[in-house]
């Protein structure tokens, strides 16, 4: 009777985690008469009487109130299909997308088109699991320039760290504006391309190594590795030829 | 407007790539492996170009031959961009994209440089001939499939043998190989991507997304081209397909090192 | 009597497996499964949108399993591509096999696509197909009760035999093949076919020797779904 796997265990579906009725299923298991089984793939997280498998893989699950990034994908007549990377597409309604007046058939790709890049807001999840979204309120909008980043979802609390802690961090080093999306989407600008690459590699380095301890050190030090000797630009500093290259760029799209 | 391909083009333009790369290197490491199917293909070879996975593998069967090349065989490629291998991928018959992979990275590079010897597949005139039918599939779609295909489609040929064929029963003994099917050259394609004003090579995803003009060329080891297809709906000028040319003819060397 | 195997083995030894997890990147869950020269790959994508819309369930995620066998994966002359029947009826079962595990309520409207790809055959492929799918369903994430683990069962002249291989399917004098899928916890079965005679107590026997056999294939399911987060927890 009792644990059968210890905390931080690896388990898959159908593996015996506890037996007896000492111990309470909770995420990632369930009750069999007298046995606790795994139903993920995960590792074991034993809290008092609770026994928790963390899945380690699996899309991104809508929640309210969660900032997501995603990508216009179809215009309907009261509003915008978005991809989230959910199973269900998420929907912008005319009256969330701005606090202008949309009138009944206005041009609508005048305000977001197709392809188009978005931070917005969960504001509800129906029932069959799609999210609706806003991008009304303090920094969500349109994105113009940058890249994105794709992390795995269950890491995305890693990138951001304890009250955030870990993206300023790479903020700051880098020089660059960052936006993390609970859906495992990453955006990130800066004047210096070099830095933006390198928040991308940042990103790699913490979701390989997300389950460390002092993982903010880690990230710290790889960060400090890769700036010694280099000179972050900033935009007056950057070449005016350099400068010109990219603004032609990404003018004539 | 696209914010991701602007970022690629922003650092292409900068002669950089996301992954470090210059715009003329490929992804490391590139793996082939020979004789995957070994128990059911008469050849067969995987090739991994960074995370990019292709299959390739090769049977004999024996026909007729059409009637205008009576000593000769015939060759068959056919490649299926499997919906195992991206979520872009629809299952169903091939897509335009396959086919155009299965005439140009394939049919045109091997049969037009002349690497196989149709006429060695003769085995009666008029009567009999062997024909090789090669089947290559996408695994995982890490961009630059095109390459891997054409480079897996010749490591699939150059493991491959002969079924024995009794030429007195006309039976087929598939269970027992022995004769090589031996290339006579080896044609490489390599594909050229035009972003913005520069050219680069292997892409990945996004570079792919980024890019509105390709040509793929075909070339062998004496620095010929034997077979070209542009895509992608931009044009390229005289200096441009120059340029390119020059580059598949260099990097088609270094490819080849691998097989 | 049918007094030694083919090839040597026990009559209840399998045949030799591999088996790798997460070897195809952009599917959501993959898995390879290896037994003797059998060689099945499998990729899960979803749960995503399904369309057409009509095709939607929903109270629950459809789950839609695609097996093929690619062109010069048989043993003898190539294999045409596309469906036949023999593999939208293998893809039919394999769909029944899994779903006893799953729990699609999560996800309604949408559908959870699984394609299985045979690399080289030597029989037992839709066998090697479902282990290689249940691993592949578990890598990308989703609930299931229990893995699936399958094998074939064969009879040949009154004796049973774990693991049918291509030259004892084949047997000229006949024998009786079942291809059958357990859930290895609870020990309850997902797919059962049977081509030949069989008595009562032979296939009791049978289904005894499968979930042993079923058992064993579990371990090197966990094993190899375990090694893949392992590695990576490193």
């Amino acid at each position: 009777m009792g644990l059968i796997v210890k905390d931080r265990d690896i388990v898959v579906p159908g593996e015996v985690l506890a037996t007896g009725m000492d111990f309470l299923p909770a995420g990632g298991s369930y009750r069999d008469r007298e046995e606790i089984i795994s139903s993920q793939v995960g590792m074991v997280l034993v809290e008092n009487r609770l026994i928790k498998v963390i899945p380690l893989s699996g899309r991104y699950i809508p929640k309210r109130g969660d900032n997501v990034i995603g990508k216009v994908i179809d215009i309907t007549f009261n509003g915008w299909l978005i991809d989230i990377g959910c199973a269900k597409d998420a929907m912008l309604g005319l009256k969330d997308a701005t606090s202008e007046f949309i009138e009944r058939g206005a041009d609508l790709t005048q305000y977001f088109n197709i392809g188009d890049l978005l931070v917005s807001k969960i504001i509800n999840v129906t029932r069959v699991k799609s999210a609706d979204l806003t991008t009304k309120g303090p920094g969500l909008m349109k994105l113009t320039r940058g890249t994105i980043i794709d992390v795995q979802s269950s890491k995305v609390p890693r990138v951001i760290g304890k009250q955030g802690s870990m993206v300023m961090m790479l903020k700051e080093m880098t020089n660059t504006r960052i936006t993390v999306g609970q859906n495992g989407k990453v955006h990130v600008s800066g004047f210096d391309p070099e830095m933006e690459i390198l928040v991308k590699d940042a990103i790699k380095f913490i979701e390989k190594n997300a389950h460390k301890h002092g993982l903010t050190d880690e990230v710290k030090k790889f960060l400090e590795e890769r700036l010694k000797g280099k000179k972050i630009l900033e935009k007056k500093e950057l070449s005016k030829e350099t400068l010109e290259k990219k603004e032609n760029v990404q003018e004539k799209i | 407007m696209n914010l991701v391909k602007n970022h690629i083009m922003s650092l292409v333009n900068l002669g950089k790539r996301e992954d470090g790369r210059k715009l003329d290197e490929y992804r490391k490491p590139i793996k082939i492996e020979y004789g995957v199917s070994a128990k059911s293909a008469e050849g067969s070879a995987k090739v991994f170009i960074g995370d990019t996975e292709v299959i390739a593998g090769v049977k004999m069967e024996i026909g007729t031959p059409y009637p205008d090349t009576p000593d000769k065989g015939s060759l068959q490629a056919n490649v299926e961009l499997l919906p195992l291998s991206s979520p872009e991928f629809e299952s169903g018959p091939p897509s335009i994209e396959s086919i155009e992979m299965s005439r140009s990275v394939v049919d045109r590079g091997i049969r037009e440089s002349h690497a196989i010897d149709l006429n060695k597949l003769c085995i009666k005139e008029g009567e009999k001939s062997w024909t090789i039918l090669i089947d290559i599939y996408s695994l995982n779609d890490g961009g630059n499939l095109a390459d891997a295909i054409g480079l897996a489609a010749l490591a699939a040929l150059k493991d491959a043998k002969f079924p024995n064929y009794d030429k007195k029963t006309g039976k087929i003994d598939y269970t027992k190989h022995e004769e090589e099917l031996k290339l006579k050259k080896i044609p490489v394609s390599i594909t050229v991507y035009k972003i913005g004003t520069k050219f680069i090579i292997d892409p990945i995803l996004n570079e792919e997304g980024a890019s509105d003009a390709r040509l793929m060329i075909t070339t062998t080891e004496d620095g010929r081209v034997c077979a070209m297809q542009k895509g992608g709906i931009a044009p390229l000028s005289f200096e441009d397909i120059d340029k390119m040319v020059e580059i598949a003819i260099e990097k088609g060397k270094e490819l080849r090192k691998y097989l | 009597m049918y007094k030694k195997r083919f090839d040597g083995r026990k009559f209840d030894e399998l045949r030799p497996m591999e088996a790798k997890v997460g070897i195809i990147k952009r599917a959501d869950g993959s898995a390879m499964f290896k037994q003797g020269k059998t060689i099945a790959v499998a990729a899960v994508y979803g749960p995503r949108e399904l369309h057409p819309k009509f095709l939607q369930n929903p109270e629950e995620g459809v789950l839609r399993c695609n097996y093929n066998m690619m062109a010069f994966s048989g043993s003898g002359e190539r294999v045409r591509p596309g469906p036949s029947r023999r593999s939208k009826e293998i893809s039919y079962v394999t769909d029944k096999a899994l779903m006893p595990t799953l729990n699609l309520k999560e996800f309604p409207g949408t559908v959870v696509d699984v394609f299985i790809e045979l690399i080289q055959t030597d029989a037992g492929t839709r066998c090697a197909g479902i282990t290689a799918a249940a691993m592949a369903l578990a890598d990308a994430g989703f609930f299931m009760r229990d893995l699936v683990s399958s094998v074939s069962i064969g009879i040949i002249e009154d004796q049973i035999i774990v693991d049918v291989d291509k030259e004892e399917e084949d047997y000229e004098k006949g024998m009786c093949d079942m291809p059958m899928a357990f859930m290895p916890k609870s020990g309850n079965i997902t797919l059962l076919q049977c081509d030949g005679y069989v008595t009562k107590e032979q296939l009791k026997k049978a289904l005894e020797s499968g979930k042993n056999a079923c058992n064993k294939i579990y371990e090197v399911q966990k094993m190899a779904l375990k090694n893949k987060y392992q590695g990576e927890l490193k």
